[in-house]
């Protein structure tokens, strides 16, 4: 499959679920779509087009929690980043390790960076910070304040 | 079931280099699960990516790792220059993946003396790396350091391959191509690295793909992916060269995978230095703004692909930044491979993905049929004197002698 047709297949499948699309340039893809859409645009780049995973983002924005998985079509030299926009309050999104095991360690720590919720995750728990870390202190979010650092930004 | 015993190795350990932690879990000398606690070395580099300008940012992930440091910097500042659609000139191309393939084989030769090591074949290790010290003087020589070469920048290199030392840097590759072909031939002839190796720790191509493994762990399994040919960066796509693959995906399929991209990369440098000759001129095209946007920059590094993501707000400093090396994903596919072993191949199937981990082992040997203690540490010591006195003989050289009565 060309590169053409892979990205073309993702379009027809995913239909009016995309929210946003934006080609970078003819290598790099960015589709947003809803959370709830995720596993099913998952099941469709991994089991069905073959990509690789490797790695998902969350990002911290005013307006939202942005998660990006990234998808690698190494047959065709092509990356489609995945977007999704989580609400601020309560980021929350199905776990993919169901679907896919290489997901598993990047959702643990977006768990413990961002505060993320991941639903049904086999075995959520630290990754990088210690057992002992505060309850709903989460490094990677704008408004963290290093303790001991409460006096300003810096 | 039997009784199960935890082996705890780590997170701190003589042997190791890095601090983590595996919890074997063992019934009898059978492995029947791992679990991995990571985060002992967590320096939340992504976050302090934040404060830093572009420039600076190369610097601080050269510094995630000592032994692949310049392929989290490829990966970095071609993030930067996706997001900026930045154009970089040949001549850097060329040095980038001269540098790149440098280090692939110290990396890989750093690896096959630790792998020689943790079978107890001390020889592979200390030749292996004797030999790998001559790469890190051609290091020095162009870049001015062992490691860390500080040689990326986005838009291009910081420094020129000189003229002058072309004829030294090729001297010194001529040389090794002796050494690499004793060191293959020493591993695939070898009996006893046989017998430790094949069939031991097998990862199958479907469990490859599900756990996203990368690099050599990936193409020993037949998995036949690599950054540099799928996705052409640097200058891969401009010379010529083979992806080494593997069927077998056991220990012994790995090592092959990376003695073999040894070779590769030796073709790749020695193109990249004949094509410096053909394509002078600059070697840095200057970005001076990152617009807003984002991008991301992937490089094959000795383990598997380095993935690195940046977002940029407009100014000087990335708003986001996004590191992940290929051990994150390689790692977790050792509680697929060490099941069912045992807790002795556990060490060399732990260390297979190159995470510089290992374990010391204790040995006693017993006959099998009456469960006697058949060598002694007074024994070796009586077979060590025996054999001392008899090649003193021959030699005719006098030596002290150990008392062992009085011991």
């Amino acid at each position: 499959m060309t590169r053409e047709a892979t990205l073309q297949r993702i379009r027809e499948a995913l239909g009016d679920k995309v929210v946003d699309w934006f080609d970078k340039s003819e290598k790099r893809s960015y589709v947003e779509i809803r959370p709830e859409d995720v596993p099913d645009a998952t099941r469709l780049v991994f089991r069905e087009l073959g990509a690789r995973f490797q790695i998902a983002t969350g990002v911290d924005t005013p307006s939202a929690i942005e998660i990006l998985y990234h998808w690698a079509f190494d047959k065709v030299n092509l990356l489609v980043t995945i977007r999704t926009k989580l609400d601020r309050d309560t980021p929350e999104i199905a776990s993919l390790a169901g679907i896919c095991k290489g997901t598993e360690w990047i959702e643990r720590e977006m768990w413990e960076l961002l505060g993320i919720t991941f639903h049904d995750h086999p075995d959520m728990r630290h990754l990088l910070l210690t057992d002992e870390w505060p309850e709903g202190q989460y490094p990677l979010r704008r408004d963290f304040v290093q303790p001991g650092k409460e006096g300003g930004e810096g | 079931m039997g009784k199960r015993t935890i082996i705890p190795i780590g997170p701190y350990h003589a042997l190791q280099e890095e601090p983590e932690f595996f919890k074997l879990y063992v019934e009898g000398e059978t492995v029947v699960g791992l679990d991995i606690e990571l985060g002992y070395n967590h320096r939340g580099i992504e976050k302090l990516s934040e404060s830093k300008t572009y420039e600076q940012t190369v610097f601080l992930v050269e510094r995630i790792c000592g032994i692949c440091s310049t392929s989290h910097p490829i990966a970095c500042v071609q993030a930067v220059e996706d997001a900026g659609g930045v154009e970089v000139p040949e001549r850097a191309l060329y040095i980038r993946s001269l540098i790149g393939e440098l280090e692939r084989v110290h990396s890989h030769m750093l690896w096959l003396g630790l792998a020689g090591h943790f079978l107890g074949f001390n020889t592979v290790w200390m030749w292996v790396w004797r030999y790998r010290e001559e790469l890190l003087n051609i290091m020095e020589l162009v870049t001015g350091n062992r490691n860390h070469y500080a040689m990326m920048k986005p838009g291009g290199v910081r420094r020129d391959i000189k003229d002058e030392d072309i004829p030294t840097i090729r001297k010194t590759l001529d040389g090794l191509h002796g050494p690499l072909e004793l060191f293959r031939d020493a591993v695939s002839d070898d009996p006893i690295i046989h017998a430790r190796l094949k069939g031991v720790g097998v990862l199958t191509p479907e469990q490859i793909v599900d756990y996203g493994a990368l690099g050599p762990t990936a193409r020993a399994s037949g998995v036949d992916i690599d950054v540099r040919r799928d996705h052409p960066h640097a200058a891969y796509g401009l010379v010529d060269w083979n992806v080494v693959t593997a069927t077998h995906g056991d220990v012994f399929d790995k090592a092959v995978v990376r003695i073999g991209e040894m070779f590769e990369s030796m073709k790749i440098i020695e193109q990249c230095l004949a094509k410096l000759k053909s394509s002078p001129g600059p070697v840095d095209s200057n970005p001076k703004e990152i617009p807003p946007g984002e991008g991301i920059g992937h490089y094959e590094a000795p383990r598997g692909e380095v993935f690195h993501y940046i977002r940029s707000d407009g100014s000087n400093r990335p708003a986001r930044h996004k590191v992940r090396a290929p051990s994150f994903m390689n790692v977790l596919t050792d509680r697929e491979a060490v099941l069912g072993a045992t807790v002795a191949d556990a060490t060399i199937i732990l260390a297979a993905v190159d995470p510089c981990y290992c374990c010391t082992e204790r040995m006693a040997a017993r006959d099998v049929a009456t469960g006697e203690r058949v060598l002694t540490s007074r024994e070796l010591i009586r077979l060590s004197q025996a054999k001392t006195e008899q090649l003193k003989k021959e030699l005719g050289a006098e030596g002290p002698r150990l008392n062992l009565e009085a011991m």
